[in-house]
């Protein structure tokens, strides 16, 4: 058994009297591709959204590689190895591709320059912005964006944003990355090239990935465990063979 | 001599057009080329680009809405004017000069701070009507001042740099104002400030200090904005605190719209013309014709914002520009954009106003999980 | 006996800061914009009610006249200054506003004159009662506005085009799609808004005669601000506010020591309350959805 990346215990929120996620015990190990699904509402994305800080669980606690996270912000947690893409894309529509990815390099301990170096143009600017562009460069050349990196970010197609998003997220150099349904919107043959993508991420950045999605294929094709919701509980957890043919998941989706 | 080619000259364009207009106008007022009401506007010119650069770092690039410019430019005016009223008998002119705009700027920056802080808090809309009302609140505090500390209603005494020089240290000054801002925007820094612009949420998903850079962009634009106000001192023989009211904020605040959102060159094209105008309007227009220059003004700024934004005129503004006519006579590529511009309709993110009318007494609806906090304990 | 003399003034000061209120917090909640012009209809309706008053004497027809040409002045504005900026970037929508005050301001100058004119709208004098003293003017405005906020209330909460205007500011595409005439309703809110400007012209006549071309620039700042405070968009928190800011006000202006500082201690009130509930007394928290 490998060591565990994210450890969550009990954890869950509610907005009013709405228990929108309760009791979610998750153990996502080093190199996992990690799937969360269920039907619309499930809760899954908010369980994004506890995990990046964005909300702040009500209850329970969870640990990135033993460390508690719980009730951080969302910059901290994102220091500390989480990072994230988003169920509706956000990209910093004004700035190019390749801008995009530096944005996400920011925080990198090699490229460390101060307010001041940048504002008098001190020699350690130039050569810290030289080596943030030539990673990002290497970053878009794995998700494949290599061609496209001076384009408007709002200008590429729907799919390219995705693969964009998920090279911003990877520039931050995270421990697990969170991808909110990456294939959505998606054709068949952008989504098996997407597959194909995030095993390659997985490899050859060392990372852990969960990931949200409602295509099956997708999920059993991919992953390796997956935990399936339903109104903020745990339906089933497992290999997506034995998950997906649980009785309650086939009940929850099909209605009975 | 590779570095030398190496060196994008775009980048310093401006400096050098700026630089060049000044020495021009170093040129003509040494020979004595330049009348004193020209001097005067020059200097005019100099403060509103300060004001309008340091703003559209707090607008164009943070794309926060500030509505009280005027009132650290305020803070800068009175504390700098006052330091060189003081100061003045003691040290001799340059140096009084020098610390009185550190001291003018230094203020104005801290009050920076003071109002960045609730910005942290506070979404586009509120923060733009707190910081009309920080400007109000200095204004006003200035304003019932003693005769003795800064003057009250009857405005603080100041020394007029009474020289030919004056223009020509307030342009060295834009100059170096235009390098820190550029500089600090063309770096790291300035890519997370953009992305907060363009995307908060994600911005702060990546990772972003988003308190530490809304902090620093504050904090630099006040500052630049008290050094505006302490040349503003210098320039008139007397600081008015009614000059500075939200009408003054306001009108800093068109010039960098319309030099275009996140354009550090169209905010000084903006600066330079609108002065230009409105001196130039005011002596064209003396007498029973003095009251049609805000009209006109009024009428130009409708119709420029209209003509530039209205998305039913999209078609015809595309097919007829400058950069069309540009790009004839230059092989340009389509692709190649300015690093750090935006198109107006593309920065909607923070400056929205999604405030819904009701008409329950509701003081907070019940889906806010800071309120369940509470309720599960 | 004092105080509560104050205290009346103030919710007279208060309900007409109200009422102008209403009018930013009705466009702003459905229209999206801040409407930095709303200040200066005050000043037309003021001027109207001078033209109506030297003419024929009533200030009646005098408030009539301006009700109208107020409305009819809001609704063109909206019609051709903001109208075609529907969709574009809420600073653009906020320029052209800050330009149509400019042009307001300038041509009631160029019209009338800088010089400021005086409407004796009605010596109404002074009424005592429980040994209090009380200016008839203040009573008149207390009531009258009461009732009109009153009748806007009911009118939003009940009719159709009330509901359909909440439609429109919850969401403008889901509104059409109801079939709603999102175009309709707005020019309704900017007539609305602008008929409840007229009426606070004509008190703020009443309070002081003096009229000039920025007469509704400051008063209009102050309710946008107590607009503000009582949570914008909420009709309930824009009365709040602006009773609030009227009380503050009055208070503050009997205090010598304090009573130059009067703006500023009413923007500092906004600040601070922006700071515990950062969308105001009866705002609606509004979450963005991640």
């Amino acid at each position: 058994m490998s060591k565990v990346v994210l450890k969550t215990e009990n954890l869950g929120i509610s907005f009013g009297g709405l228990k929108a996620v309760q009791e979610l015990n998750l153990q996502i190990c080093e190199g996992q591709l990690y799937g969360l699904v269920g039907p619309n509402g499930a809760g899954k994305t908010t369980v994004f959204n506890m995990i990046t800080g964005v909300y702040k669980p009500t209850t329970g606690k969870y640990y990135l590689d033993g460390e508690d996270l719980t009730g951080k912000n969302q910059e901290a947690i994102n220091h500390k190895g989480i990072a994230r893409t988003f169920q509706n894309i956000r990209l910093f529509n004004n700035m190019t591709v390749i801008r995009n990815v530096m944005v996400g390099l920011h925080n990198q301990p090699e490229f460390k320059c101060g307010v001041f170096a940048s504002m008098f143009r001190l020699p350690v600017h130039f050569k810290t912005e030289k080596a943030i562009r030539q990673r990002a460069k290497e970053i878009l050349r794995i998700v494949g964006l290599a061609e496209e990196r001076n384009t408007l970010s709002c200008n590429l197609p729907y799919g390219k944003q995705r693969k964009l998003e998920i090279a911003r997220a990877l520039a931050t150099n995270p421990k697990l990355l969170c991808l909110d349904e990456p294939a959505a919107g998606m054709n068949p043959n952008e989504t098996a090239d997407l597959m194909e993508i995030i095993r390659r991420i997985r490899d050859e950045f060392n990372v852990t990935i969960l990931l949200i999605e409602h295509d099956m294929k997708f999920v059993s094709g991919l992953c390796d465990e997956i935990t399936v919701l339903n109104f903020g509980t745990v339906l089933a957890q497992g290999s997506p063979d034995v998950a997906l043919n649980d009785p309650e998941v086939i009940k929850a989706y099909i209605g009975g | 001599m590779s570095s030398f080619n190496s060196i994008k000259w775009k980048h310093y364009a401006n400096y050098i057009a700026v630089a060049a207009f000044t020495i021009v106008f170093a040129v003509l007022s040494l020979v004595g080329g330049l009348k004193t009401s020209d001097i005067y506007m020059l200097e005019k010119i100099a403060i509103a680009i300060m004001l309008a650069v340091s703003l559209s770092m707090v607008v164009g690039f943070l794309g926060e809405l500030s509505l009280g410019h005027a009132g650290f430019m305020c803070v800068g005016a009175y504390l700098g004017g006052k330091t060189a009223a003081v100061l003045e008998p003691l040290l001799g002119e340059v140096p009084t000069l020098l610390i009185s705009l550190l001291v003018g700027g230094a203020v104005a920056a801290i009050f920076g701070v003071i109002i960045g802080l609730p910005a942290l808090r506070l979404r586009g809309d509120y923060l733009a009507i707190v910081t009309l009302a920080f400007g109000e609140i200095v204004r006003t505090v200035f304003m019932n001042s003693s005769s003795e500390s800064f003057g009250g209603s009857l405005g603080l005494p100041t020394p007029r740099f009474d020289k030919n020089f004056l223009f020509i240290i307030a342009f060295v000054l834009v100059l170096g104002c235009l390098a820190v801002t550029q500089n600090l925007i063309r770096s790291k820094h300035g890519r997370a400030i953009t992305s907060i612009r363009d995307n908060e949420i994600a911005a702060r998903a990546t990772g972003i200090n988003v308190t530490k850079y809304k902090l620093i962009v504050f904090t630099v634009s006040s500052f630049f904005a008290g050094i505006a106000g302490v040349l503003y001192s210098y320039s008139n023989f007397t600081i008015q605190s009614t000059n500075f009211s939200y009408n003054y904020s306001i009108e800093i605040l068109v010039m960098v719209v319309l030099g275009g959102m996140g354009s550090i060159n169209g905010s000084i094209i903006a600066a330079t013309l609108i002065t230009f105008l409105d001196v130039k309007l005011q002596t064209i227009l003396t007498g029973n014709l003095a009251v049609l220059q805000d009209l006109f003004y009024a009428l130009i700024l409708i119709l420029i914002v209209i003509y530039n934004n209205a998305p039913a005129l999209k078609g015809f503004r595309e097919a007829h520009n400058f950069k069309n006519l540009f790009n004839k006579f230059k092989k340009h590529s389509p692709e190649h954009i300015h690093d750090d511009e935006a198109k107006w309709d593309r920065v909607p993110t923070k400056i929205n106003m999604d405030e819904v009318l009701s008409v329950d007494i509701q003081v907070s609806s019940p889906y806010t999980p800071d309120k369940t906090d509470k309720e599960d304990k | 006996m004092k105080f509560i003399e104050t205290l009346i003034n103030g919710l007279s000061m208060g309900s007409t800061y109200a009422m102008i209120a209403l009018g930013y917090t009705m466009v702003y909640g459905i229209a999206k914009m801040l409407n930095f012009a709303h200040g200066d209809v005050i000043m037309v309706g003021g001027y109207m009610i001078f033209v109506t008053m030297a003419s024929l004497g009533n200030p009646i027809l005098g408030l009539l006249a301006a009700v109208v040409f107020c409305v009819a002045l809001g609704v063109t504005i909206e019609k051709i200054a903001y109208k075609p900026l529907r969709g574009a970037s809420p600073l653009a929508v906020l320029i052209t506003a800050i330009g149509v005050s400019y042009l307001l301001q300038s041509t009631a100058q160029i019209i009338f004159g800088s010089a400021p004119k005086m409407v004796n709208v009605a010596d109404l004098g002074n009424v005592k009662f429980a040994g209090l003293t009380v200016p008839v003017y203040i009573l008149v405005t207390l009531g009258c506005s009461m009732v009109i906020m009153l009748v806007l209330s009911v009118f939003v909460k009940y009719t159709k085009t009330g509901r359909a205007m909440i439609a429109v500011s919850e969401d403008k595409g889901a509104a059409q799609l109801m079939g709603i005439n999102v175009n309709k309703i707005i020019m309704i809110t900017f007539a609305i808004g602008s008929a409840l400007a007229a009426f606070a012209g004509f008190f703020m006549l009443m309070k002081s005669p003096s009229l000039n071309n920025t007469l509704g620039a400051m008063p209009g700042i102050k309710a946008f601000t107590a607009a503000v405070i009582g949570g914008i968009g909420s009709i309930p928190g824009a009365m709040l506010g602006g009773m609030l800011m009227g009380v503050v006000e009055a208070i503050s202006l009997t205090i010598p020591a304090i009573a130059p500082y009067t703006d500023a201690i009413e923007f500092l009130i906004l600040i601070v309350i922006l700071l515990v509930r950062p969308t105001g007394i009866l705002g609606k928290k509004r979450r963005e959805k991640v």
